[in-house]
């Protein structure tokens, strides 16, 4: 499509040359171009006609080729949009995470799109054409990744203050590498070992923290944000915006609205001392 | 190159002597406003039922849904008998303007007015009540669609009705005759209008859940 | 003895001051009044984009936070959509279909005269959320349920909805205005294939807004009574459908952007004979087409919602109606085109805002054609290469037009020309600074960044594309300025212009520059598809009623006649200057501000004193026949 238009963008520049550089004349003639109707009417209409209907016929040969997974899904993982994060959810396993969407190589992968407030869109565009997330519909559609790597994503629809940090990360493992990633994201946390991490699960579950994220292995089920049971494993924290190192872990949990204004996390008031052990305890969620 | 000239005779020439200064129908500004006026209702009143049956086949198979009772058709089949009747007296003031019979016009508006008025008073006192009972614009949004098709349709008959009292009183006033009556025809244009679009309505709330 | 001129005079005049400024009911007063206000809005509209552009010109920048940014892409995209564009062209059509068409004024000049206060009523109470912070935030198309109050409970969407609705009642008004007046008030013998192109694209222009405002007065009344009453039609946890909304808002706005550039392409069409000294090739082909476009317009909604989860079965007959939606366009592109090679344009500025044009809006056709092919679609839409998309067709097929006939018109409308040099200046860099601003986006939107963002990362290779943007919008806002600045010069200074500048061929041209109050002297009898070419005696001075000419003078009086042949068929008088058009649209804003904060007093007042006011306007003054 780009040669095409480009070529047709060539024409008309060229015309508009032609047109610039003739000089012009200095009165006005009513003499009937008799050339005109003919040059209208084949390069304003047969022209365009056959030109847009082998397009056409093209794009909707690769609409339904695209709209069909190259091989029957291996897996179906369903993505829940929220204000201002992803939630993924690997079915039976059990797996449950946020805004880091791990596939198996090679293999296609069927997504079930919905939402949990307004539309959000899903749009990994190394990957894949962008599909809607619907209030009160579920919307399907297939990413295949042929090389493991990191891809980047982000929501495409106008969703409200923090639109533009709505990010996600697809990452595609090789399909052994990917089933071991699987097995242990759908396994509960594990046992703090050390004392800190010990102390910092305390801390986790008498403040506001366990109000809304999920631990799965402890009294922490709550749904309304992110589940962190593994989320040391994640490479991004606040739906892609920070790295997930210790200070912006920190930083994050004490004022959310400094790095996402808007966010609906509200900021956590902890001594330094409980943060310090409830940090140790996140970087122990392997 | 002269804009204006000294010209101090301002007979007009033959043509333009003869040319009517009063007019009706397809040859007024007016008629053409009401008609295009009429066009552009009709969308609004198309979009409405679109949005009805749009609702309508992405819903449940149940329709009206969540236990709400299909529409009975006794009282509204009564006010359509009632509004479509009315048609008939309008028509026929219309008739009796192009004709210069202005006390038949004036009976004729008066006579369509009561039985718009009836119609109206039907939906409010009698029918609206009943249905509220029932479900009401906030239960859902099946309740949403059907007070707001039928309010808008209402709200017309409202319009119409305070368009049938100005032309009556403007009738009572003698300023229609033979040649001067394009308020009655745009009048009775609305008018007809009003009770195309609750055939719409009829079919759309009332009788297609029973189909 | 008075002349016939004098007379005329004398029945049409309208005294200057405040009084009839609020009252007038002359369409060129209305048309200039719709002209710079449009224009006024267009400056808010760009300072709210360079906003965008100052936050976007780098990674992660601070220069204003989310909820500004997005009351600023919104009110942006709103204010651009809705306050500029056809109040503009609208303001062009007032004040040049009557000339053009040989009427004293438009068929309906109080129901112009209530458009525009409806206009300036609806712009002003939309930007009133300013003054407490609460602008609209959720974009031009306004989605739900982001929309909903229960996500957005803030008096934000209100201004938007109910702000639209009272415009709503403009840009209906307008409409009707137009249809009639064309179809009614031509001058005897310009039958429909003799009418001026510009008339043609507003004829379009009413028909399809009569058509195509409905839905949008639909949806915005359904999700008003959702926010306010608690009604349910967009809130699908009890029945209602979010995506219904996007439906009822494409099927009025995609006909809206054709809506917006079909004038604009008729501009183009009286342009262009002017510059090049011969008539339009194609004449019946672009009459055509223009009404096609319109048609054809009505049937591609869908394409906007491609990514939705819509049946691929609905998807398949949208792609192909925006595929067939180009031919009407291309028909228009290389009629114009051929009229330019066989003609040989003369350079003045706005034979240069039309080249501009024709460069800008094919390369944004070409893009909107990719956006037929739905598996290109899925990629870029809601990225910036639709932005990019959008603002090639917008700004290329209408602003551009537009500021050419600023410098085609203005000399009729206030009798002195516009400065040459600086309309080449301010045309080179509109041209420059808005391709530098806007062709990186097509390349930012295919490397992902996405719309509507207030800010993006660092490393994604989105910065350098983001920077020529900003830079490229500074000098496009440069180069309007400094045509602002002529305008400005031209009104104190600027050369006289006399009746016919450019020699061109419509009956524009046989007016005094600017035109008495009555237009024409006498109505001229038409004979030709270009009168002041083919009846060199209408440079003369006025035509005589031995050659056919109405005179009309004993009354405030213009000519009906029949819609196709334009047969004389009755003299209709017109209403004098009137306080009803601009009472009613006060008692409008009150109701209106009423709904916004919900007060009853407030809505049931303004509503009550909107119809008391209405039964004034139509109160028989024995003014006019009306009856």
């Amino acid at each position: 499509m780009f040669w095409i238009s480009l070529a047709v963008f060539a024409v008309v520049v060229a015309f508009l040359a032609v047109a610039y550089v003739r000089g012009h004349r200095k009165q006005t003639q009513l003499t009937e171009a008799r050339w005109g109707g003919p040059f209208v009417v084949v390069s304003g209409i047969v022209a365009p006609s056959l030109i847009l209907a082998g397009v056409f016929v093209v794009s909707l040969n690769d609409m339904m080729a695209l709209s069909t997974p190259p091989q029957q899904p291996s897996l179906t993982i369903d993505i829940i949009g929220h204000d201002w994060w992803w939630e993924v959810r690997y079915g039976s396993s059990g797996a449950v995470t946020a805004n880091e969407i791990h596939i198996p190589t090679g293999e296609s992968v069927q997504l079930r799109l919905t939402t949990d407030d307004v539309i959000h869109s899903f749009w990994v565009p190394q990957l894949q054409a962008k599909t809607d997330l619907i209030s009160g519909e579920v919307n399907t559609m297939w990413l295949q990744a042929d090389e493991p790597g990191r891809y980047r994503g982000q929501c495409a629809e106008f969703c409200g203050l923090q639109h533009a940090n709505m990010i996600f990360y697809v990452i595609a493992d090789e399909p052994r590498e990917f089933e071991s990633w699987l097995a242990n994201e759908a396994s509960q946390a594990p046992e703090p070992a050390e004392a800190g991490a010990s102390r910092g699960e305390s801390v986790f579950l008498q403040s506001s923290c366990a109000g809304c994220h999920a631990v799965r292995g402890t009294e922490a089920d709550a749904d309304l944000g992110p589940d962190l049971t593994h989320l040391a494993q994640r490479e991004t924290i606040a739906s892609g915006v920070l790295d997930n190192t210790r200070s912006e872990l920190a930083g994050w949990i004490i004022d959310p609205q400094s790095a996402k204004p808007g966010a609906i996390m509200p900021p956590t008031e902890l001594s330094p001392a409980d943060l310090d052990a409830l940090l140790d305890y996140l970087e122990s969620l392997e | 190159m002269t804009t204006t000239s000294a010209r101090t005779d301002a007979t007009p020439g033959a043509e333009e002597q003869s040319l009517p200064h009063h007019h009706a129908g397809s040859v007024s500004p007016g008629w053409w406003g009401m008609v295009m006026l009429i066009v552009t209702e009709s969308m609004l009143f198309g979009s409405l039922v679109a949005s009805y049956f749009y609702i309508r086949f992405r819903s449940a198979p149940v329709w009206p849904p969540d236990g709400i009772p299909t529409p009975s058709l006794k009282l509204p089949l009564i006010m359509s008998v009632i509004l479509w009747t009315s048609s008939w007296p309008v028509h026929m003031a219309d008739r009796a303007a192009r004709n210069g019979n202005v006390r038949a016009l004036r009976l004729w508006l008066g006579a369509g007015f009561i039985l718009g008025a009836i119609f109206l008073g039907l939906q409010l006192a009698v029918e609206y009540p009943e249905k509220l009972a029932e479900f009401g614009p906030t239960t859902n949004a099946y309740g949403s669609l059907f007070y707001t098709l039928t309010g808008f349709h209402g709200g017309h008959v409202l319009i119409g009705l305070l368009i049938s009292l100005w032309t009556q009183m403007r009738a009572w006033q003698g300023a229609f005759d033979k040649q001067r009556h394009v308020t009655v025809q745009n009048f009775t244009m609305y008018w007809h209008f009003v009770d195309i679009v609750w055939v719409v309505v009829l079919a759309t709330i009332y009788l297609s859940p029973s189909l | 003895m008075a002349s016939v001129a004098e007379r005329l005079e004398g029945i049409w005049g309208e005294r200057p001051g405040l009084i009839t400024w609020l009252q007038t009911v002359d369409h060129k007063k209305l048309g200039f009044k719709y002209l710079y206000t449009g224009m006024v809005f267009f400056v808010f509209g760009g300072i709210e984009s360079l906003v965008i552009r100052a936050q976007l010109a780098d990674a992660n920048l601070e220069v204003v936070d989310p909820e500004t940014y997005n009351q600023m892409f919104s009110m942006h995209g709103t204010t651009m959509m809705f306050l500029f564009i056809v109040p503009v062209l609208s303001g062009f059509g007032n004040y040049f279909v009557p000339l053009m068409i040989g009427a004293r004024d438009m068929a309906f000049p109080r129901l112009n005269a209530f458009g525009y206060w409806a206009f300036l009523g609806a712009g002003i109470f939309m930007h009133s959320s300013f003054l407490i912070g609460k602008a609209p935030n959720n974009g031009w198309f306004n989605y739900v349920p982001l929309a909903n109050s229960e996500f957005t409970p803030g008096v934000n969407i209100d201004f938007y909805v109910l702000g639209l609705i009272f415009l709503g009642f403009s840009t209906t008004a307008g409409a009707i205005n137009f249809i009639v007046t064309i179809l009614k008030l031509r001058a005897p013998g310009m039958s429909i294939n003799r009418m001026p192109i510009f008339v043609w694209g507003e004829l379009a222009l009413g028909l399809a807004v009569v058509f195509a405002q409905p839905p949008l007065t639909a949806a915005l009344v359904m999700l008003e009574l959702d926010r306010k009453l608690g009604f349910h039609f967009f809130d699908s946890t009890q029945g209602g459908d979010a995506v219904l909304w996007q439906h009822l808002f494409w099927i009025f706005g995609h006909p809206w952007v054709y809506i917006l550039v079909l004038p604009a392409f008729g501009l183009v069409s009286m342009m262009i004979p002017a510059f090049t000294r011969r008539p339009m090739i194609g004449y019946i082909y672009i009459v055509v087409a223009e009404m096609a476009v319109a048609l054809i317009g009505f049937g591609v909604w869908v394409h906007h919602m491609f990514a939705v989860g819509i049946p691929q079965i609905a998807l398949s007959f949208t792609s192909l109606s925006s595929f067939m939606v180009t031919i009407p366009s291309a028909i228009q592109v290389f009629a114009w085109l051929a009229t330019l090679i066989a003609g040989k344009p003369i350079l003045k500025t706005p034979m240069l805002f039309v080249l501009g044009f024709v460069f800008t809006f094919v390369l944004g056709g070409l893009s909107g054609v990719m956006f037929a092919a739905i598996p290109f679609d899925l990629q870029t839409t809601d990225s910036y290469f639709v932005v990019a998309h959008i603002h090639y067709v917008i700004i290329g097929g209408s602003v551009f037009p537009i500021f050419g006939g600023l410098y085609y018109w203005l000399p009729k409308m206030t009798g002195r020309m516009l400065d040459e040099r600086l309309g080449k200046l301010s045309f080179w860099l509109m041209f420059a600074g808005f391709n530098l601003a806007f062709f990186p986006m097509h390349i930012s939107g295919l490397l992902g960044q996405p719309r509507r963002t207030y800010t993006y990362q660092e490393g994604l290779g989105w910065d350098i594309w983001n920077l020529l943007s900003t830079i490229g919008a500074f000098v496009l806002a440069l180069g309007i300025l400094i045509t602002f600045i002529n305008w400005y010069k031209s009104m104190k200074s600027g050369e006289p212009a006399g009746p016919d500048p450019w020699e061109a061929e419509t009956l524009e041209w046989s007016t005094s520059s600017p035109p008495p109050e009555y237009n024409f002297e006498s109505i001229p009898a038409v004979r030709s598809l270009h009168p002041m070419w083919e009846q060199p005696e209408l440079r003369r001075g006025p035509q005589r009623p031995e050659d056919g000419a109405y005179l009309l003078a004993s009354g405030h009086e213009t000519l009906a006649t029949s819609m196709l042949d334009a047969t004389p068929q009755a003299v209709v008088e017109m209403p004098h200057e009137s306080p009803w058009p601009v009472t009613v649209t006060v008692a409008m804003m009150v109701s209106f501000y009423g709904v916004l904060f919900d007060s009853a007093l407030l809505t049931a007042g303004g509503t009550v004193a909107s119809m008391a006011a209405v039964a004034g306007w139509f109160w028989p003054t024995g003014e006019t026949q009306e009856t």
